[in-house]
């Protein structure tokens, strides 16, 4: 393992390349360029404050009764993340594909190509991160010291959002139904994630079943580290790092064990 | 010192990849058909037990027909797939030309490709800066480098990709039929290219159907039938083998097709007319050695042989041929009266022989109008489109004959000829 490790480090510039070259084609010709990174979960924000913070709950959402915009910024700390999760994961189960030619016509160190999606969506997501804070500061939120916290949160996802990648895109390579299966399993992920709704404000007995999913605590420490402007739970959060490294280690053994698969069934 | 060493290497297929889609994952894994060995009956076997060295060095051809394994083989060689038993051993930095520009975006400028198509093939950036003039130079798009991929040509295309593919300075280069794709001025330059290569030293493994070229640049030859090495050796000797075994195997499609024509009666009307009061049969082509023939070298003699039945005896007659090519284009056409023969009388069954010492055309299939008609055009019995045959070599020449020719040249100017073209 270690070994491979050092082989995907050998290979950095190639991935370096490629990222950006993602991050260059992704949004060349459209007007709004880059922006358009930010723009995405900005929508999903509003969406989500309009109808949760004013028609659905009335400004009654737990935790947030008197400050809908408040309960915006919350929104906002946990949906940026889960965009660069949730579009990891629907990207790498295409990218195989998309990227065939790399696999099936020359020799190419295939697992660059989920590592390179999990990479570009993070640029993404740190692309974000000024203008979350760019709304800390609009809406007099204060910019704390734990925000340095920032990196381990970021580590911790990448090495779980990059396990389940692994795993998502040699098996759709097999089961091209997965894909569809996908998109429905992260929006059930994603409503079984404090996202919209504290972690706090859950029910003790659902808080059993909120705490078997890593990405509750990868998300909360987001919260904690910005919103909330503490520690996060780190008892829990050690948990999630190694829950995380073992799906990084399950999902590259079976990557590489498909590997060789690919060029034929691609 | 050896550059490739192929030992027993098999490669096995999936017969059908479609029915994997019905898979689930829970009969994958209780199977083990996700990770086991692919069942006897269900494998295509792409290559049977291949074994070759290749020195240092050295150009090898590898010829075949279509699906008979050569791709297969140098995808391996290339390290794209893994061969299902034996073992490939490489010395060298390896390029593949198998699929040029692979990786290109087509969103993004010819420069920044050239980065990317660079790393991907195992340049670091700052190799790829130092070859970045002589790529673009080589590839003749100084002016459109800083535009979309997408706005290219596919000739500009595939002249990016073999620039870029060529400067990663390999010492193993392995092409497989890419040339086939160049525009006609840029082929002979990656040709040049080859050359140079070879002048250096480098070894080249060069899948490819063009004989010709083969027998140019190869110092060897592999012939690869249904997965196994059929013959190796001098290049003119194999691609001769191999040429007769596709000219034999064609002849044997080929006249079974003459047998079935004949009794094909309702095509045959559309392509034979005529009041019959003299009827042509048995229409049949002979070479040299009066053997009973239907593919020809160019320069190869030849004899075209049918029956005659006059019912009632005639004295208004004429034999003539005509040849067609592919295009439908008439190369060559004659009868007894454009010939002077002046018609003085036929009765009851006869036979008509036309002898040609050389057949003259280029590579290609033709077909053969055979008819007896009256002075005036009247048709007795017209054969039009009726039987085919090919002419196979190694000549490249093109057009509708071939012309008797030879080239000569004052003293300044130089050629090195090979003898084969």
């Amino acid at each position: 393992m270690i070994e491979k490790l050092k082989e995907i480090v050998r290979h950095r510039e190639l991935i370096i390349t490629l990222v950006s070259r993602e991050l260059k084609a992704r949004y060349r010709g459209t007007v709004l360029g880059f922006f358009w990174s930010l723009f995405n979960p900005l929508l999903l924000m509003i969406v989500y404050t309009v109808v949760f913070g004013f028609i659905v709950g009335g400004a009654r959402v737990s935790g947030f009764e008197n400050d809908k915009w408040m309960y915006a910024l919350f929104l906002f700390n946990g949906i940026l993340p889960w965009t660069w999760f949730s579009s990891s994961m629907l990207e790498s189960a295409n990218v195989l594909s998309v990227q065939g030619a790399l696999i099936k016509k020359i020799k190419f160190p295939v697992e660059v190509l989920p590592i390179m999606v999990v990479t570009t969506n993070m640029v993404h997501f740190i692309l974000g991160l000024p203008v979350l804070l760019f709304f800390f500061i609009l809406f007099g939120k204060a910019l704390t010291p734990w925000m340095l916290f920032l990196p381990v949160s970021l580590i911790s996802q990448y090495i779980f959002t990059m396990g389940l990648c692994f795993l998502v895109s040699a098996l759709t390579v097999h089961f091209k139904d997965i894909k569809d299966i996908l998109s429905n399993l992260l929006t059930l992920w994603f409503f079984a994630t404090p996202i919209i709704y504290t972690y706090e404000s859950v029910p003790k007995a659902l808080k059993y079943v909120l705490n078997l999913n890593p990405m509750t605590h990868i998300i909360e420490s987001y919260h904690y580290s910005f919103f909330f402007g503490s520690l996060p739970h780190y008892k829990r959060f050690a948990v999630t790092i190694l829950v995380g490294l073992l799906f990084f280690y399950l999902g590259y053994l079976l990557f590489d064990k498909l590997r060789d698969t690919f060029v034929e069934e691609v | 010192m050896h550059a490739v060493r192929v030992h027993d290497v098999f490669k096995f297929y999936k017969k059908n990849a479609d029915s994997h889609k019905f898979l689930t994952i829970k009969s994958a894994l209780v199977n083990k058909t996700l990770f086991g060995d692919i069942a006897a009956g269900e494998r295509f076997e792409a290559l049977r037990g291949v074994s070759f060295d290749v020195k240092s060095g050295q150009t090898l051809g590898i010829i075949g027909e279509n699906g008979s394994g050569k791709s297969t083989l140098l995808k391996i060689l290339a390290g794209i797939s893994k061969p299902t038993a034996g073992e490939v051993v490489t010395s060298g930095r390896i390029s593949a030309l198998i699929e040029l520009g692979a990786g290109f975006h087509p969103e993004i400028s010819g420069r920044e490709n050239i980065f990317i198509n660079g790393v991907i093939l195992g340049l670091t950036r700052r190799q790829i800066q130092e070859k970045y003039a002589e790529i673009v130079r080589f590839a003749e798009l100084e002016e459109f480098i800083d535009n979309p991929v997408k706005s290219y040509s596919s000739g500009m295309f595939m002249r990016l990709g073999f620039s870029i593919a060529i400067n990663v300075n390999p010492e193993i280069l392995l092409i497989d039929e890419v040339l086939a794709v160049g525009d006609a001025s840029f082929v002979p330059k990656c040709l040049d290219k080859i050359n140079e290569f070879r002048r250096h030293g480098k070894t080249i493994i060069f899948v490819s159907h063009d004989l010709a070229t083969i027998e140019r640049i190869c110092d060897d030859v592999i012939w690869i039938k249904k997965g196994k090495i059929e013959m190796r050796g001098y290049p003119k000797r194999v691609t001769d083998a191999y040429l007769e075994y596709v000219g034999k195997k064609d002849e044997v499609k080929t006249l079974a097709q003459h047998g079935e024509e004949e009794k094909l009666s309702g095509r045959e009307k559309e392509k034979r007319w005529g009041s019959r009061e003299i009827e042509i049969s048995n229409v049949r082509m002979f070479d040299g050695n009066d053997k009973e023939k239907y593919i020809f070298r160019a320069d190869e003699p030849l004899a075209i042989q049918f029956d005659v039945d006059a019912r009632a005896a005639e004295d208004d007659f004429v034999f003539g041929i005509g040849v067609y090519n592919g295009d439908g284009i008439n190369c060559y056409g004659s009868n007894t009266l454009l010939e002077n023969y002046a018609a003085r009388r036929i009765q009851g069954k006869g036979r008509v022989r036309l002898t040609v010492p050389a057949l003259g055309l280029v590579n290609g299939t033709y077909f053969l109008d055979v008819a007896v008609h009256k002075r005036d055009g009247y048709p007795f019995d017209y054969h039009h489109f009726q039987y085919t045959f090919r002419v196979t070599s190694s000549h490249r020449d093109v057009g509708i004959a071939r012309i008797p020719h030879s080239w000569e040249f004052s003293d300044n100017i130089a050629f090195s000829k090979n003898e084969n073209s």
